[in-house]
């Protein structure tokens, strides 16, 4: 394999990372935060996308699209909340997941009903449409590049919000020790509220973020959820640090383990049957380093919270 | 949420342990006469439709097990069901035709995955295990999708059919249907014995208390391993029943939301009760034949039914049925 | 003196900057009981969860009839025969005061992985456990969910439990916490009998229970042993009437 082609997983890798991580930190915030598993985030993810398919057609502009479509997806967000979780934060896990599973059945056939099963797809916007010239030879999508960038650019901005403000802190103090907070006279359903609509839009502005690169489908996020877990579990749940670096990992292990792994197996197997398993091993890899690092570590890399 | 309390004195005679299992008795006698009436018209899609739903009632209960008895919310329960699905496949296309030994197969590789995961998840607790259930699920569901000799994505139709002890007995639907039939009832008899038993005591126990379980001197982790392997193994069977009676195996059968829809007929019809994972399997496959007769888009009823059951009916059909059958288990 | 039973040398244990052990070291001899007493929060409930095994201690050893267990889980401790009851009542709520009772019998009982025969119904296991809840003057209540008990039975059950398994080392933590004064002076008379059969480490607040069962006191304050001896040796000690007695008595 060229050097080139290994640079441009990476940066595949990467930009998938990036997208694990602004679905993760929603997940893991509202995690820590409420104690609450919310298995519909992943469809969350998917009515961003969808949404900004629509206000494109609408407005013929990405970035208002991305804009409006963030908005509504705080909206449905704060309604979900409103109608459904809020009843659910004082339950056990067990009730948690199957409500929200509901609302992913509801959301994933409403999707089908509105915009129809057949996959749908966003144009890269104008101006980013072009390639970026990395260095000799490796032209890379800018769009990529600018997801990327995005990504970095709201990790950075979670990272003041969490650690820098006085909401930060009492998300912050709310993942250790949420009846201090309470007793503090902090309107914890307010705040509660804020993490939730924060991190729908966070899944939602993912979501949009995706729409150009990823084929828009009925059930689009569920996969993603999953792995979202996979990440939070490997980060330590609660933990937004954890999400990102975890986030990162996972999305390098599975986009250079799908490219290697063929290629390794050739090396001790025969050419077929390393055709046959590689993709299989592959995308059982991220699963396995998961187990790998519970093993180790059950908690995950950086706890915040005991489950 | 968790099992009613007896307030009964000492164990009870027999006949009340008979009016105990009342309605899986009625389930039961029902269930071996539906070929008879089955054979009065519609018969393939009846059998083929009971048939599918006893399977799940396989799965199901074994899920029980971890979930109402163990308290172990297992999202990943469907993998079975898909390693069970995918062993008889493959060995069916490989030109291994004996029932027998695809079975010991199916049971050898699903309490061996059903090992080595549960060892990984069950160092954990909480969202933890469920997340990472979930994950493992997934896992072999992206596994068995890219196993291109085996149809991938698409699915592996089986053109030949296991036999049993060398007789046809499982080439026909009927067949088939009395086959999976038996195994639901052998499933019922045991996990319900199983809950019972001193095994089943410690896990019950450790479900409420495990810390007071371990203070007794029980090494918790090693009681709830063996229960995952248990209802892991019998799912195994359920997957190998389903895929001899569709013909057919594809990733579908083990996707998440099957796992999701397995603990959704756990909880309809009353966790950790007698006869609840088996009334709720029935109840949640009527009830998806009924909506789906409605409209396609069944899920969009389906849904939001299911969040006001969780808001509102926590304690599913077998709370309906208590005065029936005074249910209520002794530790 | 004989081999103790139990013996914790040099403990250290701290949450953050708070120490809970400060270099405790103390033994538990056969027949012996020995009542650790201190103010709330002088960290005794810690330290029993260190010689019980559910907290890991940062230095020190714990050995019990012979053995370095300071790396056991809790479960081989207890299995070894260290049995304890716990400050805030620690039984399965759904299971009756009997099945509580039959499990704790069951453990030393054969195996447990036995996967038919209606356990609740093994008169080899109810047999004993009755005679356990009739120790505690539970016998009356032994269809009664623990979930439905009233504290005071509670706090019996907890002991038949300990009973039941027929330890050779009990560690009972406030067993008489909360408990009314006709309960209390029960709890007292089942324990002044069980000490004849099992050595026993004592938490406890009632003064009159520590006084009328203890064989030797240690005095447990911010994570230290202070003073340690018998009865009237720690009543008559200056210092620990200041820090403790005082204020309690
Ligand atoms: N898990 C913990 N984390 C932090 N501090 C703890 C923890 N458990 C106990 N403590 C603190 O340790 C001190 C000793 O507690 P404890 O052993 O319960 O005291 P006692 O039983 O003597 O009343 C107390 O100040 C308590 O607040
Ligand atoms: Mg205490």
């Amino acid at each position: 394999m060229s050097t080139t082609l290994l640079l441009v997983q990476l940066l595949n890798g990467l930009q998938l990372g990036i997208i694990l991580f602004l679905i993760a930190a929603g997940l893991t915030l509202v995690f820590g935060v409420m104690g609450f598993i919310n298995l519909a985030h992943g469809v969350q993810y998917m009515v961003g996308a969808y949404l900004t398919f629509h206000f494109y057609g609408m407005t013929g502009h990405f970035l208002a699209a991305l804009v409006l479509a963030m908005i509504a997806a705080l909206v449905l967000g704060l309604v979900l909340e409103w109608l459904v979780f809020r009843r659910l934060y004082d339950r056990d896990h067990l009730d948690q997941v199957l409500a929200t599973f509901g609302i992913i059945l509801f959301l994933n056939e409403a999707v089908k009903v509105i915009w129809g099963p057949v996959p749908l797809s966003v144009p890269t916007p104008e101006a980013l449409s072009g390639s970026f010239f990395l260095m000799p030879g490796l032209l890379y999508p800018s769009y990529r590049i600018a997801i990327i960038a995005a990504g970095i650019a709201v990790a950075v901005l979670l990272y003041v919000l969490v650690m820098k403000t006085r909401i930060g802190m009492l998300v912050r103090a709310g993942a250790t020790h949420p009846d201090i907070v309470a007793a503090l006279g902090v309107d914890v359903r307010r705040l509660f509220m804020l993490v939730f609509g924060f991190g729908a839009m966070l899944a939602g502005f993912a979501g949009g973020l995706a729409a150009p690169i990823f084929a828009l489908e009925p059930g689009m996020g569920d996969n993603l959820l999953i792995v979202a877990f996979v990440v939070i579990v490997i980060g330590g749940i609660g933990s937004i640090k954890g999400a990102f670096v975890a986030a990162l990992l996972v999305g390098l292990v599975d986009t250079l383990g799908r490219t290697l792994a063929t290629d390794t197996l050739r090396l001790v197997l025969d050419a077929s049957a390393a055709n046959q398993i590689g993709p299989a091993l592959a995308s059982m890899l991220i699963y396995v380093l998961m187990a790998a690092i519970l093993w180790v570590r059950p908690q995950g890399l950086f706890r915040a919270r005991s489950a | 949420m968790s099992r009613t309390l007896s307030t009964t004195a000492p164990p009870r005679p027999t006949w009340q342990g008979l009016r105990l299992y009342s309605p899986a008795i009625l389930v039961f006698l029902g269930l071996a006469l539906v070929p008879t009436f089955a054979s009065l018209g519609a018969e393939n899609y009846i059998l083929g439709l009971v048939t599918r739903l006893m399977i799940l009632a396989i799965a199901a209960i074994s899920l029980d097990l971890l979930l109402g008895h163990g308290g172990l919310v297992s999202f990943g329960h469907a993998a079975f069901l898909g390693l069970g699905a995918y062993t008889t496949g493959i060995l069916l296309t490989e030109g291994v035709f004996q029932a027998e030994l695809i079975v010991l197969a199916v049971i050898a590789l699903s309490a061996l995955f059903a090992l080595v995961t549960g060892a990984v998840s069950l160092r954990t607790s909480g969202v933890y295990f469920i997340m990472i259930t979930l994950a493992f699920g997934q896992m072999l569901f992206f596994a068995a999708s890219s196993l291109a000799a085996y149809g991938g994505d698409d699915g592996l139709t089986l053109w030949d059919r296991a036999d049993l002890f060398g007789t046809d007995l499982l080439h026909t639907r009927q067949g088939r249907f009395y086959a999976t039939l038996a195994v639901l009832l052998a499933t019922f008899v045991v996990v319900n014995a199983v809950v019972d038993s001193r095994f089943g005591r410690v896990l019950r126990a450790a479900k409420e208390n495990p810390t007071r379980v371990a203070a007794l001197g029980f090494d918790v982790f090693r009681f709830r391993l063996a229960a995952y392997v248990l209802a892991g193994t019998i799912c195994g069977i359920a997957g190998m029943l389903s895929a001899l009676q569709a013909e057919f195996v594809s990733p579908a059968i083990m996707s998440w939301q099957r796992s999701g829809e397995l603990i959704v007929m756990v909880v309809l019809g009353g966790m950790a009760t007698r006869n609840g994972a088996l009334l709720g399997a029935l109840a949640f496959v009527l009830l998806e034949v009924w909506l789906a007769d409605l409209t396609v888009h069944w899920k969009l009823i389906f849904g939001p039914l299911l969040v006001l059951v969780v808001l509102y009916a926590k304690g599913g059909l077998a709370a309906l049925l208590r005065p029936l059958t005074a249910e209520g288990r002794h530790g | 003196m004989a081999e103790p039973i139990l013996e914790v040398k040099n403990l250290d244990k701290r949450f953050g900057a708070l120490v809970v052990s400060d270099d405790v070291t103390f033994d538990l001899q056969p027949g012996e009981c020995h009542a650790l007493i201190g103010p709330n929060g002088a960290g005794k409930t810690t330290l029993v969860h260190q010689i019980s095994g559910l907290l890991a201690p940062d230095a020190g050893t714990i050995h019990f009839a012979g053995e370095d267990v300071t790396r056991l889980p809790v479960h081989a401790r207890a299995a070894r025969g260290l049995a304890r009851t716990f400050q805030i009542t620690a039984v399965v709520p759904g299971f009756t005061a009997l099945d509580n009772t039959a499990l704790a019998v069951q453990r030393r009982s054969g195996t447990s992985f036995r996967f038919w025969g209606n356990a609740a119904k093994e008169a080899a296991l109810n047999e004993p456990a009755r005679e356990a809840l009739a120790t505690v003057g539970l016998e009356a209540k032994a269809h009664v969910p623990a979930a439905n008990l009233a504290h005071g039975e509670k706090r019996a059950l907890e002991l038949a439990i300990a009973l039941a398994m027929q330890p050779k080392a009990l560690l009972l933590d406030e067993p008489m916490a909360g408990v009314g004064h006709d309960e209390g002076r029960q709890l007292l008379a089942v324990l002044a009998r069980l000490k004849a059969h099992v050595p026993m480490l004592l938490v406890e607040h009632d003064m009159h229970a520590v006084f009328s069962l203890a064989d030797r006191i240690s005095v447990l304050v911010y994570g230290r042993i202070l003073a340690s001896g018998d009865p009237e040796a720690v009543r008559a000690d200056a210092e620990v009437r200041r820090a403790y007695l005082g204020e309690a008595a």
